[in-house]
């Protein structure tokens, strides 16, 4: 049985569709990238599959419990077995790294101070920011927040850990160092990691498989070999990076068409 | 016509959609309050209400004081320029302490509260908005509503009293000094007949104002926060607007709460 099982889900946004019917399947201790351009439903789908949003129809199971329907209860049992880190790291800046990571365990656990200390050094060292933890978010560098906020996912040793676009904005020797810690977390905890990227290096380093939206809808779903083999126009067209000719389009043709006339008419 | 009667029926339709999400987010803040008391509650949740009563209360104590002698000079010379008139000047002593007491004191603190504390609000929930901090708390399970309005909302309803009778105190007190220099009545003497003119329900129903004001700063300004959508820049405008709307709310609401010791309790 998978862990996460999305079916049918369609997402509108004041009546503008933006998934469209999607079905997948996530199984235990997978690698899945969910990878697309800018705008193709992406992070709407992980938002959907966090439960920060409900759907127009369509159901996400996690854990076999339907989250677009279940009591706000049952939702909090699911979030508590789900970690998250965000694209813009969202730390909560009036706190320490420390106490960020903290959070979750003196919130739900019962743990002796002494002991969230003890897990909290844990965690920064899994993702070797040990010795930052006095630090304030704003005090650390992208790649640092990124990684503290993979520290602060990790805190009560979810089962499913889900990262939007972890190497967003980083050079590609930190987004590499990401790559990898995702690797080792998926190897030491056997968790189910999805990531949402449009990096393709970072993507192929890390999948077990691969969805590929477009247009809020799957154009491919497949393991990795059998994405860079994929034959489909849109994945090809991502993967190979050619570019949509928005420029040769009809309007914008006659649109500068009109502005040369004018120009002409001008001189 | 048709357009006129739309414009007015979307405003309107605006309007109590606002009041409807301000008595929501009241009656869910009232459910989660437990929560953030001492001793029975939960003890991080207390701290943050403890940091809140330093900023709403304590850091606005020197602001509020002089608004206060200020006032109360203000109010206890225009007073007496027209009583002087007609030998009345003592009445310049009941003015000042039973327009303190009722009504001036806690108005005074309330805009001076709105202004620090109601736009902070808005501006620190916005911006947890925009940077994800709300959707990290979320998916948690962490409610924002317990875990951000709760403390704030705690704190302002033990501040905002504290702060009117500390308005109060100096608002009279400014009455003495300029009694004093106009008249040379001693201040003892003029403390004597401050409690003559005073008395306990002028006291109650001042501070039943201000538990009603902080209840309508507190909520207009988080509300603006939650309903931010977009950029930094709408943090900048959901500022504005807490502060507007919550000193309009806080003087529709004096206005109400007057008429009804008016007319009720007979003052």
């Amino acid at each position: 049985m998978p862990i996460i099982s999305v079916r049918d889900l369609v997402v509108e946004y004041d009546g503008r569709r933006v998934l469209n019917g999607l079905n997948l399947d996530i199984e235990h201790g997978e690698t899945m990238v969910l990878l697309g351009g800018s705008g193709s439903g992406k992070s709407t789908l992980l938002r959907q599959i966090i439960g920060l949003e409900r759907p127009k129809s369509g159901s996400v199971q996690v854990k076999g419990i339907d989250i677009t329907r279940c009591s706000q209860s049952q939702l909090k049992n699911v979030r508590r077995s789900i970690g998250v880190a965000f694209q813009s790291a969202a730390l909560f800046n009036a706190l320490t790294v420390e106490d960020n990571v903290a959070l979750p365990l003196r919130e739900h656990t019962r743990l002796a101070p002494s002991i969230i200390d003890l897990v909290v050094w844990m965690k920064l060292a899994v993702v070797g920011l040990e010795d930052f933890g006095k630090l304030h978010p704003q005090e650390l560098s992208g790649g640092m927040k990124k990684r503290a906020a993979v520290a602060r996912a990790l805190a009560l040793s979810p089962e499913i850990l889900v990262l939007d676009e972890p190497s967003a904005g980083l050079d590609p020797i930190v987004a590499a160092e990401l790559d990898e810690l995702i690797l080792l977390l998926k190897e030491a905890f056997q968790m189910t990691v999805i990531v949402v990227t449009h990096e393709l290096p970072s993507a192929f380093r890390i999948a077990d498989r691969i969805a590929m939206l477009y247009q809020g809808s799957f154009s491919s779903i497949g393991t990795k070999e059998e994405i860079k083999q994929s034959h489909n126009p849109r994945v090809r067209q991502f993967l190979d990076r050619v570019p949509d000719n928005i420029a040769k389009t009809p309007a914008v043709t006659a649109y500068f068409e009109k502005y040369m006339q004018s120009e002409e008419a001008y001189q | 016509m048709t357009n006129i009667l739309e414009d007015v029926g979307e405003r309107t339709i605006e309007h109590l959609d606002y009041v409807g999400s301000l008595n929501i987010q009241l009656w869910a803040t009232l459910k989660a309050m437990g929560r953030a008391l001492p001793f029975v509650g939960n003890r991080y949740r207390w701290q943050a209400t403890v940091k809140q009563m330093l900023q709403i209360g304590v850091d606005a104590m020197p602001m509020v004081s002089l608004m206060a002698i200020c006032t109360g000079f203000i109010l206890a010379m225009q007073g007496a320029s027209e009583l002087r008139r007609f030998g009345a000047l003592k009445y310049v002593i009941d003015l000042v302490a039973v327009g303190f007491t009722r009504e001036l004191g806690p108005l005074l603190t309330a805009i001076a509260v709105s202004g620090r504390s109601g736009s902070a609000f808005a501006a620190e929930i916005g911006t947890m908005k925009v940077t994800e901090e709300l959707d990290s708390l979320r998916v948690m399970a962490l409610e924002p509503i317990e875990f951000v309005l709760a403390p704030k909302y705690l704190a302002a309803l033990i501040s905002v009293p504290c702060l009117s009778i500390i308005s109060n105190v100096f608002g009279i007190l400014a009455g003495a000094l300029f009694m004093f220099l106009s008249t040379r009545l001693a201040p003892l003497l003029y403390l004597r007949y401050v409690f003559n003119s005073i008395d306990l329900r002028d006291v109650i129903t001042g501070l039943i104002k201000s538990v009603v004001f902080a209840t309508i700063i507190a909520h207009v300004g988080c509300l603006e926060g939650f309903r931010v959508r977009g950029g930094p820049d709408s943090v900048g405008r959901s500022t504005t607007s807490a502060v507007v709307k919550s000193t309009f709310l806080v003087i529709v609401a004096d206005a109400v709460f007057t008429a009804i010791f008016y007319f009720t309790v007979k003052l």
